[in-house]
């Protein structure tokens, strides 16, 4: 075992990567001679050069286009989008191109592409560096979106990635790189679509992925003290969405929490909640409660920002809400 | 009429007819159906710029890409698409180049490398720019053409793709129709600088402008752009000046042109005004000309058949191909 960071662990992938696999090649913005915006990919010119490790201008729409177009030409690239804000601007060649290629064709033509980037607020980086979208990308047949939350699950997840003749979305957290955690010296993978469940409990379940796992978790023990056992989801994908673990939890506590860091009004979270009441309708003991982004445009200001994105505060008073304590 | 200073053989001059005659007739013959509801959604008529695919298409090699717009059965044909393949394809029947799921503005072959009609005005430019991308990362010499209409001059898909491959010196051509109208609007009031070709300057991308409406010149001087961007010169700009016969879609009544300006166009017609120097300058008679034009009548004729016969297809292919585990 090795105590790694997110960060290395998606440092490991990566190098793991262009090791292996000829057909991979990274691009993005400052990834090269800068190191990446991260630091992710400190060092990787020195080792693979600039052909494989290749710094785009700042064109979104453009280094999505031809990440795709080399990816029909038989290429694997990964395409760096620094923010998930910044997709807003490859959003065409994404929604439109990327994910419908193999259709539109009848399977002549694939995509496999990997876009990485990061999601997530908490950084005071204010309303435009801030949104946690990975939802939208969830919507929309074509696309895979994973989200990983910890060092182990963003190295077995990416490795799984690998396997994979479609676009992903390889959404990281811009506040989880710092964070720690063990992983096996030897070759692993994580599946897409299985969920993970983090911690058991009988009393109720909270369903959460990215950096809401930990806010999850940290409730989960703040409530363990005052007598309630939370079972913690992590979602981990959510295309693939593995709703069938996460129903069988439901089925088991009869209390359901989703917790997300994105807007509330058509969040990824309610279409949790609505399978959740199709398919456990009859188990459930209390309407399912959701904690989401306050509906506003991230403010810069800390206390503000700190009231918009959920907390173990805000999910902790939501789960003793729907237990009627 | 440019005078074929590098023409090989008579074969070769009769098959550019051929394929401009055909890509007419293909069209003729969708707008009929079109209108009986055997095609529906959209449809974008190539008639009037037949020159260009016919011409620029056939300077490809085989392991090149075809990169296109929504107005793209004329490239397809001139890729070599069986007629009936595309024919299905827009009646939604199951023998379509994409089974039917595709349609009229995104046609796929991959076997002849045509890598898609895009339908998003400039979505296809950084596309075939990836594909110049890989052809470059994997140190082969095939090329790509993409073509592109005037209107796309104005996306920023446009700016952020001419930058790119100049900058990487990619193999790629940009080549441009422009028949004068985005939809219903003129280029002249759309684009701030309408010689478009100059705007390739911008990027350090050597470009000029061509008389799209004559196959020859097409021919030859795509021909040579095609080898100067596979010897490893980067990108080009070609502005191929054209003129759409029909309106921008079935739908389109062409209530915003001049008569004497579709007058004089149509004077310039690429088919007769070819037909007409083949006959001049004793390369074929009328009778040979003729014979063409019965067999290429004949063959679409038998793709409407083909397409009305064929099945839909079955409600199984509804989630088929939207991932490589459907």
């Amino acid at each position: 075992m090795a105590d790694i960071s997110y960060r290395d662990a998606v440092t490991i992938a990566l190098r793991e990567a262009l090791r292996e696999d000829d057909r991979m090649f990274i691009m993005g913005e400052d990834i090269g001679l800068y190191g990446g915006p991260y630091a992710v990919t400190k060092g990787f010119v020195e080792e693979f050069g600039r052909e494989r490790v290749i710094d785009t201008p700042i064109s979104e729409s453009a280094m999505v286009g031809a990440g795709t177009g080399s990816a029909m030409g038989g290429m694997h690239p990964v395409v760096e989008i620094m923010t998930i804000n910044f997709t807003l601007l490859a959003m065409d060649q994404i929604v439109n191109h990327a994910a419908k290629l193999r259709y539109m064709s009848a399977g002549q033509y694939t995509v496999p592409m990997i876009i990485r980037t990061v999601t997530g607020g908490g950084a005071q980086l204010a309303a435009t560096h801030s949104q946690s979208l990975e939802g939208w990308f969830a919507s929309v047949p074509g696309l895979k979106v994973v989200t990983p939350a910890t060092p182990y699950d963003a190295l077995g997840l990416f490795r799984s990635v690998r396997n994979e003749q479609d676009p992903v979305i390889f959404v990281e957290h811009i506040l989880l790189y710092s964070t720690r955690g063990e992983v096996p010296d030897d070759h692993y993978l994580v599946p897409l679509g299985k969920a993970d469940v983090k911690r058991r409990g009988d009393d109720l379940t909270l369903v959460a992925y990215s950096r809401m796992v930990q806010v999850a978790l940290d409730a989960a023990e703040e409530l363990a003290g005052r007598g309630i056992n939370a079972e913690v989801i992590d979602l981990r994908s959510l295309r693939p969405l593995d709703i069938g673990t996460v129903v069988e939890s439901v089925k088991r506590t009869g209390h359901a929490i989703v917790v997300e860091e994105a807007w509330r009004t058509g969040g990824f979270g309610a279409e949790i909640a609505s399978q959740i009441q199709e398919q456990a309708f009859d188990h459930l003991d209390a309407p399912i409660g959701r904690v989401a982004g306050a509906e506003v445009p991230t403010p810069y200001s800390q206390p503000l920002e700190m009231l918009a994105i959920p907390s173990l505060e805000s999910v902790v008073a939501a789960v003793e809400s729907a237990l009627g304590r | 009429m440019k005078q074929a200073t590098k023409i090989a053989d008579k074969a070769v001059l009769l098959d550019y007819y051929r394929q401009m005659v055909q890509i007419r007739v293909f069209e003729e013959r969708a707008a009929e159906q079109y209108m009986l509801g055997k095609i529906r959604g959209f449809l974008h008529l190539y008639i009037g710029e037949e020159a260009i695919a016919a011409g620029a298409i056939s300077a490809l090699g085989p392991q090149d890409y075809l990169v296109t717009h929504y107005r793209d059965h004329g490239h397809a044909l001139a890729r070599g698409l069986e007629p009936k393949v595309i024919m299905s394809e827009l009646f939604g029947k199951v023998t379509g180049s994409s089974k039917g799921k595709g349609g009229s503005m995104h046609l796929f072959d991959a076997s002849r490398r045509l890598a898609g009609g895009y339908a998003i005005v400039g979505g296809q430019l950084p596309i075939a720019a990836g594909l110049a991308l890989a052809s470059s990362l994997q140190h082969t010499d095939d090329i790509v053409l993409c073509f592109l209409g005037d209107g796309a001059l104005n996306e920023g898909e446009f700016h952020e793709s001419m930058n790119l491959a100049s900058l990487w010196r990619l193999p790629v051509i940009y080549f441009c129709e422009n028949n004068l109208y985005g939809m219903g609007a003129p280029v002249e009031e759309m684009v701030a600088a309408p010689e478009i070709h100059r705007i390739a300057e911008a990027y350090n991308m050597p470009s000029q402008r061509i008389d799209g409406m004559d196959v020859l010149q097409v021919h030859e001087i795509t021909s040579e752009v095609v080898q100067h961007v596979r010897d490893g010169n980067g990108p080009y700009f070609v502005e191929a000046m054209t003129y759409r016969f029909r309106g921008h879609s079935m739908a389109d009544p062409v209530n915003y042109r001049q008569k004497e300006e579709e007058e004089k166009w149509m004077a310039k017609d690429p088919i007769s005004t070819y037909k007409a120097w083949l006959i001049q300058s004793d390369i074929a008679s009328k009778e040979e000309l003729d014979v063409v034009n019965q067999a290429v009548e004949l063959e679409i004729e038998e793709a409407v058949e083909l397409a009305d016969q064929s099945p839909f297809p079955p409600p199984e292919a509804l989630y088929e191909d939207v991932y490589a585990q459907s």
